[in-house]
C-alpha cells in the first residue's frame, strides 16, 4: 500500500509503485478533475501540485510522492492562489472546452505562489508547458494578470 | 477503421427528409426540416414536473431543466442556446440547469442537416429562432396556467426571474408551481417573440454557464465517466489504414500486472485492465503482427502527385456568372496554385467512450457531437436495434469536427461487447492521432484575369475529398461538395465573370470535417491569389480589395474596420523575433459572416515565422453573447496561426507519420501574438462564429510573410528552410 | 648539376617518406592488442584453468539449446545494426553514414536468397573471425570482424543457429555507395591483412575469472571498443588510447576509460552496472542514440554476472586523458536568467523541456531526465544533446520513460538553440550549434 496525502487527505492505494500519480487519481480514487492529455509532459493537462510545485502527474510515479503533499484542481481553491485563479478564470471568461484548464490553473497558481507579479517573460517560462487546442491562451495571460492584482 | 466510418445513418435520413419543410444553408446546401417544438411523447422518461417543449422542463421545484440540441464543446453552446431560451422564457441564467440532450433526431435534429449534430459552425445559425420560439410557447403556457388558476386574461399577467406576476393584484406564482398545470395547456401555433429592444440577455456579455464548475474540476467529460464495476481499457489499431490483425501473442500482456483480458477484433486489439495505466502497459507488452492490406504503399509525395494530376480537371460547376473561361483567353492573366496538407484534430481530450452491453442492450457514455450517430452506428456493429441503445452525451473536452464521427462509438461497442460489464476505452494520444479521421488533402487552383485595377474574369477549382458523401450522402448532390466549395462561391468580390468548380478526388485516406471546414483552403487560396495579383500589379492590397466590394457593404466595412484598427499603411513595428517583418490582410464570406484580418509577422533568418499582431474585424450578424464571440474569434485564430505555421500530417508507409505534441506541433502561450478583435454592431440573421476565425488568419499570415519575404506559401505549412533559402 | 641535386632529392624524400610511412603503418599494426594493457601471459582457452570467460554466465549454466543461442546472439548485438529503423529485425538495411559513403547492413535472416540461408558454417565463421564474405570478397570493417575474431568458433556458431532459427525475411540487401577507391573491396584484405589478428580470446591466468569473463564480453562479443575506441588513420582501432572515445552515427561515444575527468573514472560500481543493464544511472544520465540501442537489444539482456564482470573489466582499462571540461554543478532554478540570451533556446525549452528536466536540469520528477553532471551536456560541441532533441532517447519498452524526438517538427535553427541553451544553462561551457550543424547531423541518419 502507498499513503499518499491529497488535498490535505490521508488516502491509501494498492498498485504498483511505477503507476503514474495521474492514473492513480483518475482510475484508483476516482479524483477525474486532473486530466490525461498526452502521456508524455508535452501538454500540461495532468498538472498538480507537490509541496506547492508544478509538476505532470502523468510522469510522476507514485512510489516517488513520498511524503510530499499532493495537490489537485479539486482543493487548489483552498489555497490563496488557486481561489485567485480560479476567480480570475471566471471572470474574464478564460475557459472554453475547458479540458486543459486544471492544468493550466494549477500551474498558474504554482507560478503565483513563487512570484505574485510575474512579468511576461515569467509567465511564458511558468506556462509554455501547458497546451489548449481551443485557443484561450490570450485570456490565460490576462488571467494570470488579473489574479495578480487582486 | 475504415469500415467503423460507414453509414451512420437510420432509415430516416433521406433525400426526401432533407427536402422537407424550410431551407436554411450550408456551404450552399440547401436542406432543413420542420420545426421541431412540439409536446414531448408520453413514453419518455420524465422526471417530475412537465416537459413543457423539447427543450423546457419545469420542474416543481428547484432550477428550469434546459434541454441543449446543440453540444457544449467550448464554443459557448450552452450559454448561449439557454439565453435565446431564457430570454424568451423570462427566467436568469442562474435559474436554469442544461441538460444534454439524448438522441432523439426528429426533436434535436440540426434544422440545418436534419440530422442531430453540432458542427459547421451552426448553433447560432440553426437555433436562435426554434429555441426562441421554444422558450416563448413555454411563457405563453405557464401564462395561461397562471391566468386560469387566477381567473384572469393571460395578456395582464407579466413574468419575470422565473415568475408569474398579476401586476392588478400583487399575486405572484413560481414556475415550479405551474409546471404540471401549463403541461396541459396546449402549446400555440403561433407565439410572439420579444421586441430585441426589450431583451435583457441577448446580446450581453453574460457569464457562461459552464466555466464555474470547469474551473473547479467537477465537469464530467466522457473521459471521467466512473461505471459500477467498470474496467479500463487501452487500444491500438492497425498502423497502416486499412490493415488488419494476422497474429496475437497475448501472453506477455496478460502476465503485466492488473491486465485482465486481451480483447482482439480483426482491426484492432485492446487490453482491458483496473486502470489505464495498467491497460496501456499490457498493451505494449503485447505482441501483435499485422497484415498491412492493400494500402501499405501509400505515400505521401504520391498522395500530392496524385491531387495535383487530378486538379488539371475538368471539374464540375459549382458557380458560374458570365463568360469566365472565355474571359481568360487574353489580356492579363494570372495564374497560381495553392496545397493544404491532412491535418489532425488533437482535441485536448483524447479519444474515449464508455461502454455497457449487457442483456442485449448498450449503453454508451461520450462526448459526441453526433449522439444519433453514435447511437446508430453502435446498434449497426452489435446488430441490436437503435432503441436497445441509449446515449448518454458528456460535456466534450475539444471537438473541431473529430466527433462529428461515430467511429469511436463503435469501436468501444465492439470491444465493449466482449466484455463483462462496463469498459471505458481511452484512447491514447498517439493512437488519438494515427486513427484520426483527417482534414483532407485540398489543391486549388486559380486564374484571373486583371482589367484596370480590378478582377474581371475569375476561374477556381477546388480539388479534394468529399466528406459530405460519405457523412450525409443526400446532400451530396450532381457531383458538389457544398462544403469543400464553401468560401469558393459567393465570394464577397463583385468579378464580372466567375467559375467555380469541384472536383472529387478521393484517396484511402480517412477525411473528415476539422475546424474551418471548406473554406479553409477555398479562402486561404483565394486571398493568397489576390494578393499575388496586387503584388504583380503594384496595388496595395486592401485598396485592391476595397475596389471590388461595391456590392457588398458589409465585407467592406470588416475590411475597413480592420485595416484602421491595424493602421494599415504603416509598416510592421520592428520586432526581436526576426529581422523581416510584414503585414497581410484578408478577407472573407462564409458561414453566413463577415470577417477581415490584418496580421503581422516577424522571419528570422532561419527562415522561423513569428506571428507578431492579429487584428480582426467580424461582423457576425446579431450577437447573442459578445464575449463568447470574441472569444470564439480569438480561439479561431490561435488554431489558425498553429495550421499555417507548424501542421501536417503525412503519410509513409500507409501509416500517418505523427503520433504526439512533439512531432504534430500545437502553438504555445510564448508564440503567441496579441490577437484584438472588433466586432461590427448588426441586426443582420445571426452567422457562425466557431469556424471563421481559424480560416480567415491563414491568408493573412501567409499574405505578411509574403510581404515580408517575397515568398507566397503555396503549400502549408510554413517550411522555414524554405524561407531561408529564400530570402 | 642543379638538375642531378633535384633528382638525388627526390629519391632522397621519397626514401625518406617511404621509411616514415612504412614506420606510421608499423607503428599503428604493431600496437598492443585489445587487452594487452594488462600485462600478464594470456594463453590458449584450453590452456586456461579458471572457470570459462566463453559461452553462457553461470546463472545460465543449465539453459536450453534455445536461450544459449538467443543469449550469445544478445551478448554479439547483431540486431541493432543489421536492422532497419522500422523494419524487419535482422533483416538488414541500416544504413551508416561513413566518411567515403553510405554502408547498408546485410539481411542475415535464414531467406536463402536475400538472407544468409545457405550459408554453411565455415562460411559464417570465415564471415564473422575474418570479414570474407561467401563469394571471396572483403567486409569493410564497419562489420566489427576484428573484434568478433576473439569469438570461439562454439559461440559464433551458436549465434548462426540462432539466426538459423529466426523466420526467414526477404528483403534485398542494398548496395553501398563508396566511391572510388573505397569501393575496391580487395583493398580490405591488406587492411585485414594488418588489423585483423584472426585469433581467439587467450584468458590472462594473471587476471580473475570475472575480469576474463568481462574482457570477452567486452572485447569480442560486445565489440564497445568499435566505438569507444578512437580511430587511428587506417581505421583501425587505436589500442593506445584505449576507450578515449569515438562516434558512432554522429554520436559521441564517449570516453569509458577510467579517467576521473573524461571517462568513467569516478563512476562507482553500481552507477556503472545500472547504465548498462538498465540504461540509467542516477546523476549519470540515460544511454541514448546507439548506446541506448545496446542498451536495449543487448546489455539489458545479460545477467547480473555478466553485468558485473563487465563492470569489474571496465574499471582496469587505464585512464586516457580527454579534451573535454570538467562536469558542472548545479543550475539555477530561476527560469529567466540575464546571463542567458537565447531566447529561441529559451522558447523551446520551456514549452517542451522544463516540465521533464526542470528549470535545475535536476529532472522535475524523475532522475532519468536529469541534466546537470552529465556527459553529453559537458560536451562543448552539444553534438549528443542535439540529436537526443532530434531523435529522443531512452527506451520504448512499457513502464519506462523516454524523451520524444523533436526533429519533425521543429526547425534545425530550433533544435540548435535549444540545444546551445542546454549546453549554457546546465553544462561546463555552452555549445555553438548552428542550423546547418544539424542538417548536417540530421543526415546521419
Amino acid at each position: 500500500m502507498t499513503d499518499l496525502t491529497i488535498n490535505g487527505s490521508r488516502r491509501s492505494v494498492d498498485v504498483p509503485d511505477e503507476t503514474p500519480l495521474l492514473w492513480v487519481l483518475r482510475d484508483v480514487l476516482g479524483m477525474t478533475g486532473t486530466k490525461f492529455g498526452c502521456g508524455i509532459a508535452q501538454c500540461g493537462a495532468c498538472t498538480v501540485h507537490l509541496d506547492g510545485v508544478a509538476v505532470r502527474s502523468c510522469q510522476l510515479a507514485v512510489g516517488d510522492v513520498g511524503t510530499q503533499a499532493i495537490t489537485t484542481i479539486e482543493g487548489v481553491g483552498a489555497t490563496p492562489e488557486g481561489a485567485k485563479v480560479q476567480k480570475a478564470w471566471l471572470d474574464l471568461e478564460v475557459i472554453q472546452c475547458g479540458y486543459c484548464q486544471p492544468g493550466q490553473i494549477m500551474s498558474a497558481a504554482a507560478l503565483l505562489a513563487a512570484n505574485p507579479a510575474p512579468n511576461d517573460a515569467a509567465i511564458d517560462a511558468a506556462m509554455a508547458g501547458n497546451l489548449c487546442r481551443c485557443g484561450t491562451y490570450v485570456r490565460i495571460r490576462e488571467g494570470i494578470k488579473h489574479a495578480a492584482r487582486s | 477503421m475504415l469500415r467503423d466510418l460507414e453509414d451512420n445513418h437510420g432509415p430516416a435520413l433521406s433525400r426526401r427528409a432533407l427536402l422537407r419543410g424550410g431551407a436554411a444553408v450550408l456551404g450552399g446546401l440547401m436542406i432543413g426540416i420542420e420545426l421541431p417544438v412540439r409536446r414531448a411523447r408520453a413514453d419518455e422518461p420524465a422526471s417530475t414536473g412537465a416537459p413543457l417543449n423539447a427543450f423546457v422542463h419545469v420542474p416543481p421545484e428547484g432550477r428550469v431543466e434546459l434541454i441543449m440540441p446543440s453540444v457544449e464543446m467550448g464554443q459557448g453552446a450552452y450559454t448561449s442556446q439557454a439565453m435565446c431560451l431564457a430570454e424568451e422564457l423570462d427566467i436568469g441564467l442562474d435559474q436554469i440547469i442544461a441538460i444534454h440532450a439524448p438522441p432523439d433526431q426528429p426533436k434535436y435534429g440540426n434544422p440545418l442537416f436534419v440530422v442531430q449534430a453540432t458542427g459547421g459552425s451552426t448553433t447560432t445559425m440553426a437555433w436562435t429562432e426554434p429555441l426562441r420560439k421554444a422558450g416563448a410557447t413555454a411563457r405563453a403556457m405557464l401564462v395561461a396556467a397562471a391566468a386560469a388558476e387566477w381567473g384572469v386574461d393571460p395578456a395582464t399577467l407579466t413574468t419575470e426571474k422565473g415568475m408569474v406576476s398579476d401586476p392588478g393584484s400583487g399575486r405572484t406564482l413560481a414556475y415550479g408551481a405551474l409546471a404540471d398545470r401549463a403541461a396541459t395547456v396546449p402549446p400555440a401555433a403561433e407565439v410572439t417573440l420579444k421586441d430585441p429592444a426589450q431583451f435583457r440577455l441577448i446580446g450581453t456579455p453574460a457569464h457562461r454557464i459552464d466555466t464555474p464548475d470547469k474551473a473547479v474540476g467537477k465537469t464530467v467529460y466522457g473521459i471521467d465517466v466512473i461505471r459500477p464495476g467498470m474496467k479500463f481499457a487501452a487500444l491500438m489499431a492497425s498502423p497502416v489504414i486499412g490493415g488488419t490483425v494476422a497474429r496475437v501473442d497475448d501472453a506477455p500482456a496478460l502476465a503485466q500486472p492488473g491486465v485482465r483480458q486481451v480483447v482482439v477484433l480483426d482491426d484492432l486489439v485492446a487490453v482491458v485492465a483496473d486502470n489505464t495505466w495498467a491497460a496501456q502497459q499490457g498493451l505494449a507488452a503485447l505482441v501483435v503482427d499485422w497484415t498491412a492490406g492493400p494500402h501499405a504503399g501509400l505515400d505521401q509525395a504520391q498522395l500530392w502527385a496524385d491531387i495535383e494530376k487530378a486538379s488539371q480537371g475538368p471539374g464540375v460547376v459549382a458557380q458560374k456568372e458570365g463568360e469566365a473561361l472565355a474571359a481568360l483567353n487574353g489580356g492579363t492573366l494570372f495564374e497560381a496554385s495553392y496545397e493544404l496538407p491532412f491535418l489532425a484534430h488533437t482535441p485536448m481530450e483524447p479519444l474515449n467512450c464508455t461502454v455497457h452491453v449487457h442483456d442485449g442492450q448498450c449503453e454508451i457514455w461520450v462526448g459526441t457531437q453526433v449522439p444519433g450517430f453514435c447511437q446508430m452506428g453502435a446498434a449497426k456493429a452489435l446488430g441490436i436495434d437503435p432503441s436497445k441503445v441509449s446515449v448518454n452525451n458528456h460535456i466534450i473536452g475539444g471537438g473541431f469536427g473529430r466527433r462529428l464521427e461515430a467511429d469511436y462509438a463503435k469501436i468501444a461497442a465492439r470491444i465493449a461487447a466482449k466484455v463483462d460489464g462496463p469498459v471505458k476505452v481511452t484512447w491514447s494520444r498517439e493512437e488519438d492521432i494515427k486513427q484520426d479521421i483527417l482534414r483532407p488533402l485540398y489543391h486549388d487552383r486559380l486564374k484571373a484575369r486583371v482589367e484596370n485595377g480590378k478582377v474581371t474574369a475569375w476561374h477556381h477549382r477546388v480539388t479534394g475529398a468529399s466528406i459530405l458523401a460519405r457523412w450525409l450522402p443526400p446532400a451530396f448532390k450532381n457531383g458538389i461538395d457544398g462544403d469543400a466549395v464553401d468560401g469558393a462561391v459567393d465570394s464577397p468580390y463583385g468579378f464580372d465573370s466567375v467559375l467555380v468548380e469541384y472536383i472529387r478526388h478521393e484517396s484511402p485516406v480517412p477525411v473528415g470535417f476539422w475546424r474551418g471546414v471548406g473554406p479553409n483552403s477555398s479562402v486561404f487560396s483565394a486571398e493568397s491569389f489576390l494578393d499575388l495579383i496586387a503584388k504583380q500589379t503594384g496595388v496595395d492590397p486592401v485598396d485592391f480589395r476595397r475596389g471590388m466590394l461595391d456590392k457588398t457593404p458589409r465585407a467592406l466595412a470588416v475590411l475597413n474596420a480592420a485595416a484602421a484598427k491595424a493602421r494599415w499603411g504603416t509598416p510592421a513595428p520592428a520586432s526581436p523575433s526576426g529581422a523581416r517583418v510584414g503585414r497581410g490582410v484578408a478577407l472573407m464570406h462564409a458561414f453566413g459572416s463577415f470577417l477581415a484580418c490584418v496580421a503581422d509577422v516577424a522571419i528570422a533568418d532561419s527562415g522561423d515565422v513569428r506571428v507578431t499582431r492579429v487584428v480582426i474585424a467580424a461582423d457576425v450578424g446579431r450577437v447573442i453573447n459578445p464575449d463568447i464571440v470574441v472569444a470564439q474569434i480569438q480561439g479561431g485564430a490561435t488554431f489558425g496561426i498553429t495550421t499555417v505555421l507548424h501542421d501536417a500530417i503525412t503519410i509513409e508507409g500507409g501509416s500517418i507519420q505523427q503520433s504526439n505534441f512533439h512531432d504534430y506541433r500545437l502553438i504555445r502561450i510564448d508564440e503567441m501574438p496579441a490577437i484584438e478583435v472588433e466586432i461590427i454592431g448588426s441586426t443582420e440573421k445571426p452567422g457562425g462564429i466557431g469556424e471563421p476565425g481559424t480560416v480567415i488568419v491563414q491568408p493573412a499570415v501567409a499574405n505578411a510573410i509574403f510581404a515580408a519575404t517575397g515568398v507566397q506559401l503555396t503549400r502549408m505549412p510554413v517550411d522555414p528552410a524554405r524561407i531561408a533559402k529564400a530570402v | 648539376m642543379r638538375a642531378k641535386t633535384l633528382v638525388f632529392s627526390v629519391a632522397g624524400a621519397a626514401v625518406v617518406i617511404g621509411v616514415v610511412a612504412l614506420g606510421v603503418v608499423g607503428w599503428m599494426v604493431l600496437q598492443p592488442g585489445p587487452y594487452g594493457f594488462a600485462g600478464g601471459d594470456p594463453v590458449a582457452l584450453a590452456d586456461y584453468k579458471g572457470a570459462s570467460p566463453t559461452g553462457l554466465p553461470v546463472e545460465l549454466a543449465s539453459a536450453d539449446p534455445a536461450t544459449t543461442r538467443e543469449y550469445i546472439a544478445r551478448m554479439g548485438d547483431c540486431e541493432a545494426c543489421h536492422t532497419a529503423k522500422g523494419g524487419q529485425p535482422f533483416a538488414g538495411g541500416r544504413p551508416f553514414v561513413l566518411p567515403f559513403g553510405t554502408i547498408y547492413t546485410p539481411n542475415i535472416t535464414p531467406d536463402p536468397e536475400t538472407g544468409i540461408g545457405t550459408w554453411t558454417d565455415a562460411q559464417f565463421l570465415d564471415a564473422v573471425h575474418r570479414g570474407i564474405a561467401p563469394d571471396g570478397s572483403r567486409y569493410y570493417p564497419a562489420f566489427p570482424y576484428p573484434s568478433y575474431t576473439l569469438m570461439t568458433d562454439e559461440d559464433v556458431l551458436a549465434i548462426k543457429a540462432h539466426l538459423f532459427a529466426l523466420k526467414p525475411v526477404r528483403q534485398e540487401n542494398k548496395p553501398n555507395t563508396f566511391a572510388f577507391p573505397f569501393n575496391q573491396r580487395w583493398l580490405m584484405a591488406i587492411w585485414a591483412t594488418l588489423f585483423n589478428p584472426d585469433e581467439r580470446f587467450r584468458p590472462v591466468p594473471e587476471q580473475s575469472p570475472e575480469w576474463n569473463r568481462g574482457a570477452y564480453l567486452v572485447e569480442a562479443t560486445g565489440h564497445c571498443g568499435e566505438c569507444h575506441t578512437p580511430r587511428n588513420l587506417m581505421q583501425a582501432l587505436d589500442q593506445r588510447r584505449k576507450f578515449g572515445g569515438g562516434v558512432a552515427e554522429g554520436w559521441s561515444a564517449y570516453n569509458i576509460s577510467a579517467d576521473k575527468v573524461s571517462g568513467v573514472g569516478d563512476w562507482s560500481a553500481e552507477q556503472l552496472a545500472a547504465y548498462l543493464a538498465a540504461g540509467h544511472a542516477k546523476g549519470r544520465g540515460a544511454a541514448s542514440g546507439p548506446m541506448g540501442e545496446a542498451v536495449e537489444l543487448s546489455l539489458s539482456h545479460l545477467t547480473p554476472s555478466d553485468i558485473a564482470a563487465i563492470v569489474t573489466y571496465l574499471r582496469s582499462v587505464p585512464p586516457v586523458a580527454g579534451d573535454l571540461p570538467a562536469l558542472a554543478g548545479a543550475a539555477p532554478a530561476t527560469p529567466v536568467l540575464a546571463s542567458l540570451d537565447n531566447p529561441v533556446g529559451q522558447r523551446v525549452f520551456q514549452g517542451n523541456c522544463a516540465s521533464c528536466h526542470d528549470w535545475t536540469g535536476a529532472g522535475a520528477v524523475r532522475s532519468e531526465a536529469q541534466l546537470t553532471g552529465v556527459r553529453g551536456v559537458n560536451d562543448p560541441s552539444g553534438t549528443n544533446v542535439a540529436l537526443m532533441v532530434l531523435h529522443g532517447s531512452g527506451p520504448t519498452w512499457p513502464g519506462h520513460p523516454y524523451m520524444p524526438g523533436f526533429g519533425h517538427a521543429y526547425s534545425n535553427a530550433e533544435v540548435a538553440a535549444v540545444a546551445n541553451y542546454v549546453t549554457a544553462r546546465f553544462g561546463a561551457a555552452p555549445s555553438g550549434l548552428t542550423a546547418a550543424d544539424i542538417a548536417r547531423l540530421r543526415e546521419m541518419e
